[in-house]
């Protein structure tokens, strides 16, 4: 089976600063994949370039049998980016925003009241402005979004960041449920236990690239014992 | 891309509806600077009479520039320009729906402006058959300009003070054409007014052109 | 791709030849402008300015001329190559200079001729249009970002404030002869030249074209090296943020040199490939030559 990612060496630059230097990644469709590294790693940086947000100036990259080098606008309406922006207009409503995301990125827009029914946003909260939002609601604002339009890549930058214990476990089920769909998810996350629970494969980014997987530990993944298979193919390096 | 361009132009306006900037802060505005040219001339009824129309159109320039400016500066809130880049939507269509939604406001505050001009500096209104067409093939010209200046200084950290430099002077001919319309429409300009109307629609066309074909560029590179 | 190999200044054998000829040229068009050619029996010594006037203007729209070709050729996929871009903004540079430069003889020119520092004369209206759209055409192209990206905003910046030329010289025309029924004493109906004034004029386009050259050619240098520094610092800024990662356990650092230091040979074997689409991989293949 075609991999959903394929990139090689990948390089992208943000002004002048190389956020990635050489990227190495596969990605197989159905997988869940946690990258993980320290804070300016480049672990946003990828999912921006996946998501065709980033140029990639330099090296191989295919999401989803798109080459981003040539034209990475082909791959936004199939991939689902949740950033660390909600991408929210403060001043519509929440079932505006939504309803709005999800008609411009040529979705359905019946599957907008169940996604806001799915995230708890019921009740007066469709009709409220997002400026009067909590953070969190507007992260949930967001997810709705997400799974209303369904696409075929998920994208998830720190998920979990700002919802409460609820949601969260909220969102690995849609996580898992949208896997199970034949979706692929690739999140960066710190919250190690749950996204280590959550993850097929970790990948370590480090210095803009991907580093060679460090064994993982059993504390690591004792909560959880999940699979955590490092694919020496994926994350080698020079 | 027609879709595209009405999907944008509803979500702007709506927008509009929900905050009322236009009509609660640059409606306003455009008073104040209609007031202000009052100030500067000294009260004199013949010079306003005869300047009105510029006056007027100067004030839809400097409204126009606001309005360019919110209209993008939502776009840069909390990441949306790069939820708009991931929608997918055409860029030429984007560019469509916002030269629309600007172009409505617009025509709000031209009428605000106009009946100001009539009150405060007793401009006549003259054949309004031209006065409208004038109003229109500016407004789109106007419009479609601002939209593809204000994308391309949308990304940059000095939009506010690069965005005037910018875009006034590429207005002159808009700001030249119209007023010369309306002064002919009033008598006050030998010839006729409507010959100025072609140049208005040529540079509205021009501008509308260029938009749909650059704005998609402009909009990664933003 | 030695050290030695850079020049540390913008001068070449080009620069050089068209300044030399730019210097004699100069010195006789000021020997001809103020000595030899006679002054105007109706405006005196003012029409010296027609040795610097006309030339200055021509070598404005030159300019400006230059930059909207250069910025198209940018823009057409098959010829997209940064050296359009740099040829575009040194131009536009070089234009803007020789603007207010037609605007301000212009000026001291009217106020002798007219008793006016300033009058809405149609193609005085148009120039001065053109500098303060060229004026943010050039503060646009400071702004910095991806140099691709500056690169594109910037070209359909001119292609913009070009597109409109026509536009503006009908409004302006137009605008003029509405307003002004007495059409005021103007170069084109200049009393017919002859003798020196002839000839040092047409010097003066001569000697100002050089002068344009040489500038540009400076201008494009500086641009060059610039781009070059900014491609340099690509490898050595890949290197880098690889080695953040590593943080000391592997030199991954170029070994050796200050930066920017011996660039290509110090990559790391596995280290990034070249810039597909930028301007590095078009520099490399010229400092190879």
């Amino acid at each position: 089976m075609d991999p959903v990612i394929r990139l090689r060496s990948a390089v992208a630059l943000v002004g002048r600063f190389p956020v990635l230097a050489g990227v190495d990644l596969d990605v197989s469709p159905a997988e869940i994949v946690l990258l993980q590294g320290a804070n300016g790693a480049g672990k946003t940086s990828i999912l921006r370039a996946c998501a065709g947000l980033l140029r990639v100036v330099a090296g191989e990259a295919y999401v989803l049998g798109v080459d981003l080098t040539i034209d990475a606008r082909a791959v936004r309406r199939r991939v689902g980016l949740l950033g660390h922006a909600t991408a929210l207009y403060d001043d519509l409503t929440v079932v505006d925003n939504v309803t709005f995301a999800v008609r411009a990125s040529g979705a359905d827009r019946a599957g907008v009241a169940p996604a806001l029914a799915h995230l708890g946003l019921t009740g007066r909260l469709p009709q409220t402005r997002v400026a009067a939002l909590s953070a969190g609601q507007r992260r949930r604002v967001a997810l709705a979004t997400l799974v209303a339009r369904d696409p075929e890549l998920w994208l998830l930058d720190e998920p979990h960041a700002g919802l409460d214990a609820e949601h969260r476990d909220l969102l690995d089920e849609l996580i898992l449920a949208a896997v199970g769909r034949g979706r692929t998810v690739v999140l960066a996350s710190h919250e190690r236990h749950r996204a280590h629970a959550l993850a097929g494969r970790i990948v370590t980014v480090a210095g803009g690239a991907t580093a060679p997987a460090v064994p993982a530990t059993p504390g690591d993944t004792a909560s959880a014992g999940s699979p955590v298979v490092a694919d020496p193919e994926a994350t080698s390096v020079a | 891309m027609w879709r595209d361009a009405l999907l944008v132009a509803g979500k702007d306006l709506r927008v509009e509806a929900r905050s009322r900037v236009t009509t609660n802060q640059v409606a306003p505005y455009a008073l104040v600077v209609l007031l202000l040219f009052g100030f500067a001339f000294n009260q004199d009824r013949y010079v306003l009479t005869h300047v009105g129309p510029g006056l007027f159109w100067i004030a839809v320039l400097l409204c126009a520039l606001l309005a360019v400016q919110r209209s993008f500066s939502l776009e840069s809130a909390d990441g949306a320009r790069d939820g708009l880049r991931l929608s997918g939507l055409d860029g030429g269509g984007i560019f469509l729906g916002k030269a629309m939604a600007i172009a409505a406001q617009l025509a709000v505050l031209e009428v605000i402006l106009a009946l100001g001009v009539v009150v405060l500096f007793g401009t006549r209104m003259a054949d309004p058959l031209l006065l409208v067409v004038t109003c229109a093939l500016a407004t789109a010209g106007l419009a479609a300009a601002g939209t593809v200046y204000g994308v391309m200084a949308a990304g940059l950290r000095v939009r506010e003070t690069l965005l005037p430099l910018l875009l006034l002077p590429v207005l002159a001919p808009v700001l030249l054409g119209a007023t010369q319309a309306w002064l002919a429409a009033i008598g006050l300009a030998t010839g006729s007014g409507w010959r100025w109307l072609t140049l208005l629609a040529a540079f509205a066309a021009i501008y509308l052109t260029l938009g749909v074909l650059a704005f998609g560029t402009l909009l990664e590179e933003a | 791709m030695t050290l030695s190999s850079r020049r540390s200044s913008t001068s070449s054998r080009a620069t050089r030849i068209v300044g030399g000829f730019t210097l004699l040229g100069v010195v006789a068009l000021l020997v001809l402008g103020l000595v030899v050619s006679p002054p105007d029996p109706i405006q005196g010594e003012t029409v010296r300015l027609i040795y610097v006037h006309p030339a200055s203007a021509t070598m404005c729209y030159v300019g400006f001329g230059i930059c909207a070709l250069a910025s198209i050729a940018y823009l057409w996929p098959r010829t997209r190559n940064m050296r359009w871009d740099r040829l575009a903004g040194a131009s536009a540079e070089v234009g803007v200079a020789f603007c207010v430069a037609c605007l301000v003889s212009g000026s001291i020119w009217g106020r002798y001729s007219w008793g006016v520092w300033w009058t809405w004369d149609a193609r005085l209206t148009l120039t001065a249009l053109l500098l303060v759209v060229f004026l943010g055409y050039l503060a646009l192209r400071r702004t910095g970002g991806d140099p691709a990206g500056r690169a594109k905003r910037a070209a359909i910046t001119a292609l913009c404030c070009f597109i409109v030329v026509p536009i503006d010289h009908e409004a302006t025309n137009w605008w003029v002869t509405l307003h002004q029924k007495d059409t005021l004493f103007r170069i084109g109906k200049a009393p017919l030249i002859q003798g020196w004034q002839l000839g040092t004029m047409l010097l003066s386009f001569v000697v100002f074209a050089l002068l344009f050259t040489w500038m540009l050619l400076h201008r494009l240098s500086v641009e060059h090296m610039e781009a070059r520094l900014e491609d340099e610092g690509y490898v050595w800024a890949v290197a880098e943020r690889r080695a953040e990662g590593s943080a000391g356990d592997e030199a991954v650092l170029p070994a050796g040199g200050p930066r920017p230091g011996p660039v290509v040979t110090a990559v790391p074997a596995a280290g990034p490939p070249p810039l597909g689409t930028g301007t590095m991989s078009r520099t490399r293949r010229e400092e190879g030559r």
